[in-house]
């Protein structure tokens, strides 16, 4: 990285250091923060659509439907989410590539389950034998926000399900009066106005969907855990320009850090939406912020 | 290979009694069933150790951040914030490689090492801090007037804390902290895949459902194995704090009493 870093051995701790912290891995480690980040900006939006979606099915008066979504909340959220995270990759991977094989090798006759193997057709492998690692990298990202996205579903689901519930009578009661019809109201009343009622929970879960991006190890995504593992681990001069002793425990506490920063800027974040979705609701913050009075509304008003 | 045969080698080999050897070739159900059930054992013994030595913990931290006193309340503060604020997950590797450092200052420190006690020092800590958050909400809403009332009795210090104030925190805060305690039992699950080890393959119950899932490349029998008996636990942790719950509410008319509805809302 800097011209000063030809012979590391001769260096003095300083330089060392910004020579060691610059190298190409390292570079691949602070990507993977990005990663992370990624993960958590595609995630938390699906995993609100589903939720959405959930929600919206078990307030169903269609009786399947209802059924589908309270079974969907309550079966997830019953089990350890790590055991679903295990169960859905290795799942998805093979459904996907199980209906893939139906559409792409009608003709096949052997069976798909032998033994301990699972064979499919060779053109319905996912992603193409003959694919980038960059294919299959995306391919198990792709698995892992899906993963995400289906089990935090379950939980959003439940809050907004709660959230909806919560909106008072008399506010869908007034939409009826003006003559909306059901689905007018829903969309109209019912959605722009339960947020207030969901944020607590919505808070809670994204601060639970922060702290479980590490799982993303597990799924076989190289994240920060996998590089944090991999920098740290004692290195010998035969293998690297910069040997040092077990490394683990320092790169495991800058990921503390950095989980404890994303939770304190999260809840000052958040803290200030709540504040600004209380505004003018019937809620007892709404209410304290109707109290405070003049000095706000002339803040609003300008 | 009968199923009694299976259950005889096998019920309790996550802790190193019968048959070493993993099955191998076909797998079948019973085996799966009952190593799993067998790696059960640990998912049970790290929760109960946690939950049992936690709740004190949890119960001190709890009052410590309720004081006035900064050089009491602060240090709570900040330990429950570490602690609730970064994922067990990482908390586990790094508590391991820590472990793993003390060990080469002193052999004293070679037990932490090990999975039974390193981790569930590390659970300890964990629901400790969830568990103080609970109990911190519950000490903050203890009716004005259970105070009144023991003043009125001459109760104060320690005696008040004992008779008044810490039942009618536990009271309020259980059912959040049943809550606490399922969850406790779900993360249970990580110990073995963050870097503690598992000596001869004596894993959790996810561990051996994961090596089932690996061996015979079908996820669809572990996997729901390991729900079931989840689910199962889930069901006698309910029952078990249940009974705490009537007996803290025993006092109370029947209507008054906070009904324990099972509401899991955080994970980690």
């Amino acid at each position: 990285m800097f011209p000063f870093c030809e012979d590391p051995s001769q260096l003095d701790t300083l330089p060392w250091l910004a020579c060691y912290l610059t190298t190409g891995v390292h570079m691949n480690f602070y990507v993977s923060f990005g990663t992370v980040l990624l993960l958590l900006a595609i995630t938390a939006p699906c995993a609100l659509a589903f939720g959405f979606a959930g929600a919206a099915a078990s307030r169903s008066r269609i009786l399947p439907l209802s059924l589908l979504g309270k079974g969907y909340t309550s079966i997830v959220r019953g089990v350890p989410d790590i055991a679903f995270f295990l169960f859905f990759v290795i799942a998805l991977d093979q459904g996907i590539e199980y209906l893939v094989h139906l559409a792409r090798c009608p003709d096949w006759d052997e069976p798909i389950r032998q033994g301990a193997n699972f064979l499919v057709c060779p053109e319905a492998k996912m992603p193409p034998g003959n694919a980038a690692q960059a294919w299959h990298e995306a391919y198990n990202f792709a698995l892992a926000v899906f993963t995400f996205a289906l089990v935090f579903g379950a939980f959003a689901a439940n809050v907004l399900y709660g959230a909806m519930r919560a909106v008072p009578r008399a506010q869908m009661e007034t939409a009826e009066a003006y003559g909306m019809t059901d689905r007018q109201a829903f969309w109209r009343i019912l959605v722009p106005q339960m947020w207030i009622y969901a944020l607590p929970g919505l808070s809670n879960l994204w601060m639970i969907l922060m702290k479980a991006t590490p799982l993303l190890f597990l799924l076989g995504v190289e994240d920060i855990v996998y590089w944090a593992r991999e920098l740290g681990a004692s290195k010998t001069p035969r293998f690297t320009d910069y040997p040092h002793g077990d490394w683990r425990f320092f790169y495991f506490l800058f990921l503390l850090v950095f989980y404890l920063g994303m939770t304190k800027i999260s809840e000052v974040a958040l803290g200030r939406l709540t504040r600004r979705l209380s505004h003018g609701q019937a809620t007892l913050g709404g209410e304290a912020q109707r109290r405070e009075g003049g000095d706000m509304q002339a803040g609003a008003g300008a | 290979m009968s199923c009694a045969q299976t259950v005889q080698d096998y019920a309790l080999r996550s802790l190193g009694i019968g048959e070493r050897l993993l099955p191998r070739g076909e797998i079948t159900l019973c085996e799966q069933v009952v190593l799993i059930g067998s790696g059960l054992i640990w998912n049970v013994y790290f929760g109960l150790v946690a939950l049992v030595t936690g709740f004190f913990l949890a119960t001190a931290l709890a009052v410590a951040k309720a004081d006035a006193r900064a050089w009491l309340r602060k240090p709570a503060e900040w330990f429950v914030f570490l602690f609730r604020g970064s994922p067990l997950f990482i908390q586990f590797f790094l508590a391991y490689f820590g472990f793993l450092s003390l060990k080469q200052v002193s052999p004293v420190f070679d037990p932490l090492t090990s999975a039974a006690l390193g981790a569930a020092v590390v659970l300890f800590f964990n629901t400790a801090a969830y568990s103080a958050e609970i109990f911190h909400g519950a000490l903050r809403s203890v009716p004005r007037g259970d105070l009144e009332a023991a003043d009125a009795y001459g109760l104060s210090g320690f005696a008040r804390f004992r008779r008044v104030v810490w039942p009618t925190m536990l009271r309020l805060g259980w059912p959040a902290y049943t809550n606490e305690a399922i969850f406790l039992f779900h993360a249970t699950t990580l110990v073995f895949f963050s870097g503690f080890p598992a000596r001869q393959q004596r894993g959790d119950a996810l561990y051996y459902a994961s090596y089932f899932a690996d061996r015979t490349f079908n996820p669809f029998v572990p996997y729901p194995i390991v729900a079931l008996y989840f689910i199962l636990l889930t069901l006698a942790i309910i029952a078990g704090m249940g009974v705490v719950n009537r007996h803290l509410n025993r006092h109370l008319p029947k209507d008054a009493r906070a009904t324990m509805r099972r509401r899991p809302q955080f994970i980690r």
